[in-house]
């Protein structure tokens, strides 16, 4: 009844094979724009205070889901596991801090998509092994390129341009007069800039992985060996999803220090955040962009509200909170696993399915 | 011309030179190999038995020596606190096994992998909520292991054998040997490797999976406590182990996934080749670069060798 393609009659292929063929995804889509342009804007979240909402939630929630949407591409989409994804945030967030100390007048929006497209280059090069090795084997390889960068970080000075603290920090960057990062910018103005580049990006790689390129990533993901003899090449189908996925990883990286946290070290990009992303894709679902939502959102805001009604509600301590906090995770990933191994999004599926034959389902 | 003979001529030079120090690193080297080795080698024991990469087994190595060590400083004795992580750990193997892993039976590999990954988490948050996050020294001397060190002077220096790496390298042998016959001799490791080939026909004999797996957990937990000791005692017990736990995956590339003496193998090769990289290449290149070289070594044998120096051989069919 809420959901159905009953009268939705398609004249061209070209309907028939849009993004939300149904006129209810459409409706749904506009609306969750219209609540994540406009009302949270205006009326934050119920319940919660506005800077928490912004600084807290919402834009770590956005910046997560690109990652989670990079990672996804990866793992979900091309079957290549990757246990490297905190270090590549890591190489969006230091070539950003480099592009925008070597070009200080250049817009902030193009030194993020410029470090986007070097964390692609570094991708690729640590994508390589990729060719030769797969599924556990690639892990280490990963791993390699996590512990190899981390050890970058703090070994080249010039990456943190031979700083005494060892970090990256962001300056005050102006754009259209209105300063748009830095420690004195509007958590509003960072919140929309989050939001256009997430919406810009979703949409980028909802097409991509439709189109020609997506669709050999999945054959390579299914069956690499019968994708080749059907004359998929290997090469460009993993290295194009290693660079694609790590356009995304960098630039969610060099959004997470310049437009999230204004300034980080060596810590927030280390190993066991590259676990919590991993996590966010398998609670959302591998292989599913609206998973990517659900997974980064969950994985996200429900430790965070656990912390916060501990201590305000039963004023428990942080530390107690904080381990409750990684049991959660732990409990939650495995029941997932456990339930349903297609994680949030296949369960979206089901409840999507079961609308549609509501109130009559046979 | 300097650069190369910085990194072809100069390290060998050195080594000639000082051969005590070159004995030094390779006698650390081989007792880090023993360690790394011995953490792969609870990977390889439950993989071996029940196909399951369990990405568990560097933090149940912490949650071993994390736990003997606050026994002992609640005032159990010493001998007393190993029995009782003894027991703790078949009641985790047994948790495990009802709660978790009968739960993914016939599951895909990956899935299996990554509910291990949450089962990590979840030891962490319970570990660090019960013993706290704080280092502790490992209580060697209590548990009778003999301390000092042993000098052995040659070449005009001297070589130090501290006596727990000496004693951590003598029972990692020991329990290689027991685990090797416990495998090849008696029944439940028959029944073990049946699992292992193939576990439709293994249930149709009467061996029962959920037996065995709860066998190789408890296995693979003493193996980690058996690490978690020598380990604490060359460093504090603390959470950072864990991360030095994450070098029992190239090991394990080396040495292949099924094998016992691969593990070992693999280790020594790690163990060794990262210390002698880091004390003759690493000031190259500015030094910590023990933390990445392990699996740069992995890497270059994966290229020529994805199965490892004793996997078994892939066959992939269309």
């Amino acid at each position: 009844m809420f959901y159905r393609e009953t009268g939705q009659f398609k004249s061209k292929y070209r309907e028939e094979l849009a993004a939300f063929p149904l006129a209810e995804d459409k409706v749904g889509i506009a609306i969750l724009l219209v609540i994540a342009y406009v009302f949270i804007p205006i009326f934050g979240i119920p319940g919660l205070s506005y800077e928490f909402t912004m600084g807290a939630i919402m834009i770590p929630v956005f910046i997560f889901t690109i990652t989670t949407l990079g990672l996804n591409i990866l793992l979900g989409f091309a079957g290549q596991i990757s246990l490297g994804t905190g270090a590549f945030m890591g190489v969006g967030a230091y070539s950003c801090y480099k592009i925008m100390t070597i070009f200080p007048d250049l817009n902030i929006i193009i030194c993020v998509i410029l470090s986007g497209l070097v964390t692609a280059v570094v991708g690729m090069i640590f994508g390589l092994p990729s060719l030769k090795i797969k599924g556990f084997y690639l892990i280490v390889a990963t791993l390699a390129a996590q512990f190899f960068l981390e050890w970058a970080f703090i070994r080249v000075a010039w990456l943190y341009n031979y700083n005494d603290s060892g970090g990256i920090e962001g300056t005050n960057k102006e754009m259209f007069g209105l300063i748009v990062s830095g420690p004195q910018s509007d958590a509003l103005t960072r919140y929309f800039i989050v939001l256009t580049l997430l919406v810009l990006l979703t949409w980028l790689a909802s097409n991509v992985i439709r189109g020609r390129i997506g669709r050999s990533w999945m054959m390579i993901r299914d069956m690499d060996i019968a994708a080749e003899l059907i004359g998929v090449r290997p090469l460009t189908a993993k290295l194009s999803a290693f660079a694609f996925s790590s356009f995304y990883v960098g630039i969610s990286g060099a959004l997470m220090v310049f437009f999230w946290l204004g300034a980080a070290e060596v810590e927030s990009f280390d190993v066991s955040h590259s676990f919590t992303y991993l996590f966010m894709v398998i609670i959302g679902g591998l292989g599913s962009i609206t998973g990517s939502y659900m997974g980064a959102a969950l994985v996200w805001v429900v430790p965070v509200l656990i912390k916060e009604i501990g201590k305000t509600v039963f004023g428990f301590d942080a530390f107690v909170m904080e381990n409750f906090s990684i049991i959660f995770l732990g409990v939650a990933i495995v029941v997932i696993l456990i339930v349903e191994p297609h994680g949030l999004a296949r369960l979206w599926q089901i409840t999507k399915q079961k609308l549609r034959l509501w109130p009559f389902p046979y | 011309m300097e650069i190369l003979y910085a990194i072809f001529i100069a390290p060998f030079v050195e080594m000639g030179a000082y051969p005590d120090l070159f004995i030094q690193a390779l006698w650390d080297g081989f007792v880090a190999g023993t360690l790394y080795g011995l953490i792969a080698l609870g990977f390889v024991l439950i993989f071996k038995a029940s196909g399951v990469f369990n990405f568990s087994q560097p933090i149940l190595v912490v949650l071993a020596a994390l736990s003997l060590v606050s026994f002992y400083q609640m005032g159990v004795p010493a001998w007393i606190s190993v029995i009782l992580v003894l027991i703790m750990f078949y009641a985790l193997a047994w948790l495990v096994e009802r709660l978790i892993l009968r739960q993914l039976v016939n599951q895909d590999g990956n899935i299996l992998f990554m509910s291990t990954i949450g089962l990590t988490f979840i030891i962490i948050g319970a570990a660090q909520w019960i013993f706290g996050g704080v280092p502790s020294a490992m209580i060697v001397d209590e548990l009778g292991f003999p301390n000092g060190s042993l000098e052995w002077p040659m070449f005009g220096g001297g070589v130090y054998f501290e006596m727990i790496d000496v004693s951590a390298a003598v029972i990692a042998v020991i329990m290689i040997v027991i685990l090797a016959v416990f495998f090849s001799k008696t029944k439940i490791g028959r029944g073990l490797r049946a699992v292992a080939d193939d576990h439709q026909a293994a249930l149709s004999v009467g061996i029962s999976l959920n037996q065995i797996w709860v066998i190789v957990w408890f296995v693979a937990g003493i193996v980690a406590l058996v690490t978690g000791i020598f380990w604490g005692a060359r460093s504090d017990v603390s959470f950072a182990l864990q991360i030095i736990g994450f070098k029992a995956l190239p090991v394990l590339i080396i040495g292949g996934f099924t094998s016992i003496q691969g593990a070992i193998i693999g280790g020594l090769i790690i163990g060794l080749g990262e210390k002698i990289f880091e004390i003759y290449w690493g000031p190259l290149l500015g030094s910590g670069v023990e933390g990445w070289f392990a699996y740069v070594i992995a890497l270059v044998f994966l290229l020529y060798r994805p199965q490892g120096l004793f996997g078994d051989k892939l066959i992939e069919r269309v």
